[in-house]
């Protein structure tokens, strides 16, 4: 049984769970929410050292100070552009170490026999089962944004067989489980799991894969929350749901951004309307420039909107661009960055890029607030990005993005796309707006050409 | 009032706190949002905490280690990756001020 006072610290540490998600959700509490949360978690875990026969204490001590460091390795060294399959990997050995929790968990129970709640029961195949489809899925997410693996789709032959069977199977095993719990029968729901994880998110593509770190991150919310009904732990209960009703909400918020749908993007490739096109670069022919060109067209504007997009980030151009910027703001111009929300690999991940280059935070404008603006624009300039710009989501219904709102670049007078090469975007479209008469395009690395550009403004 | 019933009250009532609290969020803070809820659930630590220090059995104590470190990347590595973030929504904003003074 635990001690009341321990009950009581449960309590307050899940109101400071509820603080810090509250917190997370404003730009000026979001700092503190997180401290909150933080001081929460590691309250929390100090309480059970407090009570009761806690035995191997040097050795789960040990096991902590590994993790601790491993973890702030990780979170330290993480460069930003790799943001997204960090959460996932983070995301994925929480899974895991729920559906590890169940299964020792499950263990005792075979062991001390006597009578278990039903409902005990089907929280623990629930949490070895979602927690083992979390950890697998989140490390082929891991894979596929490392790109250790190809970021494309990828089908397998019979595969609504096989994560069918895969599926059910756990689910006929966890059945005969609440009826006769068996050690066995755990391990094998814990290996479907497994097969269904990766299964789950072999087939999406690139741009999608936010979202299903976003999804997978919600089951291992409610993962957790069905560990802590296992445990009678009230403080895993709370925090574990809060995080899986708000992750749920938070995934069909970005689904929303994109305009598509969360069962599309799980299992749209199957359907044949992959998430991702052709991918191959078109020989059409386009206008092309030199940044002397450009530094002309952007010295002379007096309105400009810069369109920053993950190639901006990957050449680590940020900072050359805040130069630019400021300059041509020095020189007159009026300039704002557009963010779209699925700029970047996550939503709101370029306004972190940018944030981490010093841009300042009013200059940033979301896609709703300037998409009026850019028919006033005189010059649109789109730095790595692509298929935010591509009006194919307005016009081609049979286009993947169809339907996901875009910024309005191809309403500006002059647009000035900095890209390395023909290449389609990430969703693997060609965009039609590159083949515009008012569309220039600059080859080369962004850090390069824009410091070329920069120079170039400089000398006029 | 039935043991059950209590639990599934706490459960229904949190699915209601956790998306009423973040209903209100900006598409700028989805990315740290999602990042510090994944760093919310790594407290799985502490049921693996209580699951390792109660068993007997020597493999189960090997597991539950796992489970251990497993956890506490998720939380540690969580909440610092998140204030890492979230830093540099803060600290840009003083910066900006004297650099607009400094130009006029």
């Amino acid at each position: 049984m635990i001690p009341t006072w321990a009950q009581l610290l449960y309590l307050f540490g899940a109101v400071c769970f509820i603080l810090a998600l509250k917190g997370l959700s404003g730009p000026k509490t979001a700092r503190n929410g997180n401290l909150v949360g933080a001081f929460a978690a590691v309250l929390a875990c100090a309480i059970p050292f407090f009570y009761g026969d806690l035995d191997h204490v040097p050795l789960i001590v040990a096991a902590i100070a590994v993790g601790t460091v491993g973890g702030v390795y990780g979170a330290r060294t993480v460069q930003m552009t790799q943001m997204p399959q960090m959460v996932a990997l983070f995301n994925g050995v929480g899974g895991g170490a729920a559906a590890l929790v169940a299964l020792l968990e499950l263990h005792e129970i075979v062991e001390l026999g006597g009578d278990v709640q039903k409902f005990t029961l089907v929280a623990t195949a629930f949490t070895i089962l979602v927690g083992s489809v979390s950890f697998a899925g989140s490390i082929i997410t891991f894979a596929k944004l490392q790109e250790l693996m190809t970021s494309r789709p990828v089908i397998i032959p019979g595969f609504p067989i096989l994560f069918g069977g895969g599926f059910i199977g756990a689910v006929v095993l966890s059945v005969l489980l609440v009826h006769e719990p068996a050690m066995w029968l755990g391990i094998v729901i814990g290996l479907l799991g497994l097969l269904v994880g990766v299964l789950l998110v072999l087939p999406v593509g690139g741009a999608d894969v936010p979202i299903v770190i976003s999804l997978l991150n919600a089951f291992t919310g409610l993962t957790v929350a069905a560990g802590g009904y296992v445990l009678s732990n009230t403080l895993l209960l709370v925090a574990g749901t809060l995080v899986g009703a708000s992750g749920t909400f938070l995934t069909l918020l970005m689904a929303n951004a994109m305009g598509r749908s969360v069962s599309n993007i799980l299992f749209g490739a199957l359907k044949g309307g992959s998430t991702l096109g052709g991918g191959e670069a078109s020989d059409r022919p386009v206008k092309s420039a030199g940044p002397e060109d450009v530094a002309i067209m952007l010295g002379y504007a007096e309105r400009v909107i810069i369109v920053p997009g993950y190639g901006l980030a990957v050449a680590q151009a940020q900072h050359t661009l805040r130069e630019l910027v400021d300059l041509l703001i020095a020189r007159g111009a009026e300039v704002d960055y557009a963010i779209h929300p699925v700029a970047g690999r996550m939503p709101g991940h370029m306004n972190v890029l940018l944030a981490e280059a010093q841009v300042p935070y009013e200059q940033l404008i979301e896609m709703d607030e300037i998409n009026d603006d850019f028919k006033e624009a005189d010059v649109v300039l789109v730095v790595g990005a692509n298929d935010v710009v591509n009006p194919a989501a307005r016009n081609t219904p049979s286009a993947p993005i169809y339907g996901m709102p875009i910024l309005n670049a191809d309403q500006a007078k002059q647009v000035v796309f900095l890209k390395r090469s023909m290449r389609p975007g990430f969703a693997g479209i060609e965009n039609e707006l590159l083949f515009e008469p008012d569309t220039t395009l600059l080859f080369g690395d962004a850090k390069d050409t824009l410091g070329k550009v920069l120079s170039s403004v400089k000398a006029l | 009032m039935n043991d059950s019933v209590v639990w599934l009250t706490i459960f229904i009532l949190s699915v209601f706190v956790g998306i009423e609290v973040i209903s209100k969020v900006s598409s700028t803070l989805h990315t740290p949002l999602m990042s510090g809820a994944n760093a919310i659930h790594g407290v799985i630590l502490l049921g693996a905490i209580i699951v390792t220090g109660s068993t007997d059995n020597n493999l189960a104590l090997a597991v539950g280690l796992v489970a251990i470190v497993l956890a506490a990347v998720n939380m540690v590595g969580g909440f610092v990756v998140t204030d890492r973030m979230l830093q540099m929504f803060v600290r840009k904003k003083p910066a900006t001020k004297p650099a607009e003074g400094a130009d006029k």
